[in-house]
């Protein structure tokens, strides 16, 4: 993998969102500007054909990586290399936009109630200029239908007419009607029920195999992640606490904050069984703990924690922002139930 | 448990939605009880019903739902046919509820510590001074951190996993005997449900209060619940001990439902999943509702719809267990 052009890297990519209040207000109270550090200085790379999921507390800043991703936004600092190419310096944009797709997660706001399903998929075809003829749109169109397993013959209907778990297919068939080669996926199946989680799932790994699609997921969802990842990134207030093959992220986990995480987790065989919750609360991002963000919470934590920023680093397998990982201290944290099992 | 009188009775229930192009059955013949410190789950797709029969209990069915057939009981007492005035009494009072969304269950303009205080002078013969001090002792008790300093804060003071905590302290306060809980962890990350969770189990076994637990989130079930009941299209259709409808569901529905769970300990190619989705009230097949999508179909379950019946270790309303039908 290392000699072949990634589909997508993050490089040191940051940003920040000014929450500051209006300027006279801010002169009367006598406060400085604010920042949130939505984001803040994240690096990986995605191999083509694979998926990446980043994973994370609501607040971690997991979706505003995604929008950095498909260039919702304007990365603060850092860059966004889309195959082997800085987006920001891309010559063709709609080249590259055609190329990366979105699905959201609320297939009720993301689908115009207004149009017809067939025009809501086409749009994108029409966009790109990809079909010559009406016909032929019409034939992709039915084609992209029967792909995520809908009938051509839905086409002449409304969003309204459909269930959530079908409205994400068609969410699904907007995104693949530009061919695209890397889709960013934030969060497709959290408003949908389990039994139609499962349904979306097995389309989006089914396409993937079919198409070489490369993919961004994010979720909050460890169970979902686990079965749909390559490599899992763990964040925490704008950071990668832990990027890890995603075998390796469940069998042993590292970073403290992953461990609490999955012990955490509410799990199937736990009738009767207490699950540790992690104390205490995610911290505000506008201003953020000294040193190690977790340090508040995490039982590892020392002065060094307090004071140093831990930076990404090798170990094993994994790459870990932990100085008690570093220092070989992390022993002292036991591993998660989940992971034990495995063991 | 079930040696004890039930404290929560609801036989028959059926909810009718009157609409211009008939009247839709959202819950049909739901009967289910709950004891002293019992905490029943209820799962299900949305749509299946579970917090329209939350709803109907504590006698906030959006209109023109109505209860158009059974009865609930509390304590042997019928709260089903009870004037709005009377019903509000109870509410609060006898019974607690939570809801998913902590933002709009709370007064944005009142403070915290008087929502909590009102609540208790309405229900409690305290006065003022004592339901202050109770609040400060509610608060704390769900855990909010240097709760006599912010029992004067606005709900827009506190985090989302804070405010839900507040949620709970005002459903709990008048010290009701039951409590229904709707989603009330769905909205918060992992590691806050963990804290909700924990303190919800530790009332019901230290106070003996009643929970019925509506979620979708089966993991939230497993670790809460002591009996659950799966609906599916207004109806229930598999009722029984959390171990034995979690890991060896009776009814095709609920083992269908239970499959499709990615699971958190392994990888698997392909996730179980149920073919088609839940039919719309408007049109409930006839026979048993899951009959289109079930693996193991037969013949009489598209003509008669199956009741709950006995289905080794819990109920299920499935004609695979009558011992008197031919599958032919």
């Amino acid at each position: 993998m290392s000699d072949a052009t990634p589909m997508f890297e993050a490089r040191d990519l940051a940003r920040y969102f000014d929450v500051s209040r209006p300027l006279l207000q801010r002169l009367i109270a006598r406060e400085g500007r604010r920042t949130l550090r939505a984001v803040d200085g994240i690096s990986f790379t995605i191999p083509k054909g694979t998926t990446l999921s980043l994973v994370g507390e609501s607040g971690c800043g997991k979706s505003t990586v995604a929008r950095l991703a498909v260039g919702l936004y304007a990365p603060t600092a850092g860059e966004v290399r889309f195959d082997g190419q800085d987006l920001a310096q891309a010559r063709s944009m709609a080249e590259q936009r055609r190329r990366m797709q979105m699905i959201f997660q609320d297939p009720y706001a993301s689908l115009n109630p207004r149009w017809r399903v067939a025009d809501i998929i086409a749009e994108p075809i029409r966009a790109f200029g990809l079909v010559r003829s009406r016909a032929e749109q019409e034939s992709r169109v039915a084609e992209l239908l029967t792909q995520v397993g809908l009938s051509p013959l839905d086409g002449q209907k409304f969003p309204h007419e459909f269930s959530g778990g079908q409205r994400q297919r068609i969410s699904i068939a907007r995104a693949l009607s530009s061919n695209p080669e890397f889709l960013v996926c934030d969060e497709p199946t959290s408003a949908l029920d389990v039994s139609v989680q499962a349904q979306i799932l097995n389309l989006m790994k089914e396409l993937q195999q079919r198409f070489g699609l490369t993919y961004l997921f994010i979720s909050h969802n460890l169970a979902v992640v686990r079965q749909v990842s390559d490599r899992i990134g763990v964040m925490y207030l704008g950071r990668l606490a832990e990027l890890a093959p995603a075998e390796t992220l469940f069998r042993a986990p590292r970073h403290p904050y992953t461990r609490a995480l999955m012990e955490a987790i509410p799990d199937l065989d736990m009738t009767g069984r207490e699950r540790v919750p992690v104390g205490g609360e995610v911290p505000s991002p506008i201003t953020p703990p000294s040193g190690c963000a977790f340090h508040p919470r995490c039982p590892l934590a020392n002065e060094r924690c307090r004071r140093e920023r831990p930076e990404l680093k090798p170990a094993g397998e994994a790459m870990v922002a932990c100085h008690a990982v570093e220092e070989g201290r992390d022993d002292a944290m036991p591993m998660p139930a989940i992971a034990r099992n495995a063991a | 448990m079930s040696n004890a009188a039930p404290l929560l009775q609801v036989r028959n229930l059926r909810v009718e939605f009157p609409t211009r192009r008939g009247t839709l059955v959202a819950l049909d013949d739901v009967s289910f009880e709950i004891a002293p410190g019992e905490v029943l789950g209820v799962v299900g797709e949305s749509g299946a019903g579970k917090s329209m029969t939350g709803a109907a209990i504590i006698g906030l069915l959006e209109p023109p739902g109505r209860i158009a057939g059974g009865q609930i009981l509390l304590d042997g007492r019928r709260i089903d046919n009870l004037r709005y005035e009377e019903m509000r009494r109870i509410r609060g009072k006898e019974i607690g509820a939570i809801f998913q969304d902590p933002l709009t269950t709370l007064n944005p303009l009142y403070t915290v510590g008087r929502q909590l205080a009102e609540t208790m002078t309405t229900h409690l013969p305290i006065g003022p001074a004592e339901a202050r001090r109770r609040a400060i002792e509610w608060l704390e008790l769900v855990g909010i951190p240097a709760a006599a300093q912010r029992i004067d804060s606005y709900p827009h003071e506190f985090s989302g996993g804070m405010r839900q905590r507040v949620v709970i302290a005002l459903a709990l306060c008048a010290e009701p005997r039951l409590i229904v809980a709707d989603e009330p962890t769905t909205a918060l990350d992992v590691s806050i449900q963990a804290q909700v969770i924990a303190l919800l189990k530790r009332l019901a076994r230290e106070k003996g209060t009643a929970m019925m637990l509506v979620t979708h989130d089966m993991g939230v079930i497993a670790e809460t619940a002591d009996r659950v009941a799966v609906m599916y299209a207004g109806r229930i259709v598999e009722i029984g001990p959390v171990r034995e409808v979690v890991k060896h569901a009776n009814h095709p529905y609920s083992a269908g439902l239970m499959a499709s769970i990615p699971p958190l300990d392994r990888r698997v190619e392909r996730l179980a999943q149920i073919d088609g989705a839940m039919p719309r009230l408007s049109a409930i097949p006839e026979g048993c509702a899951y009959n289109p999508r079930c693996p193991q179909v037969f013949e009489k379950c598209r003509r008669q719809r199956p009741e709950l019946m006995d289905a080794a270790t819990t109920r299920a309303a499935c004609w695979l267990f009558d011992t008197e039908t031919d599958r032919e």
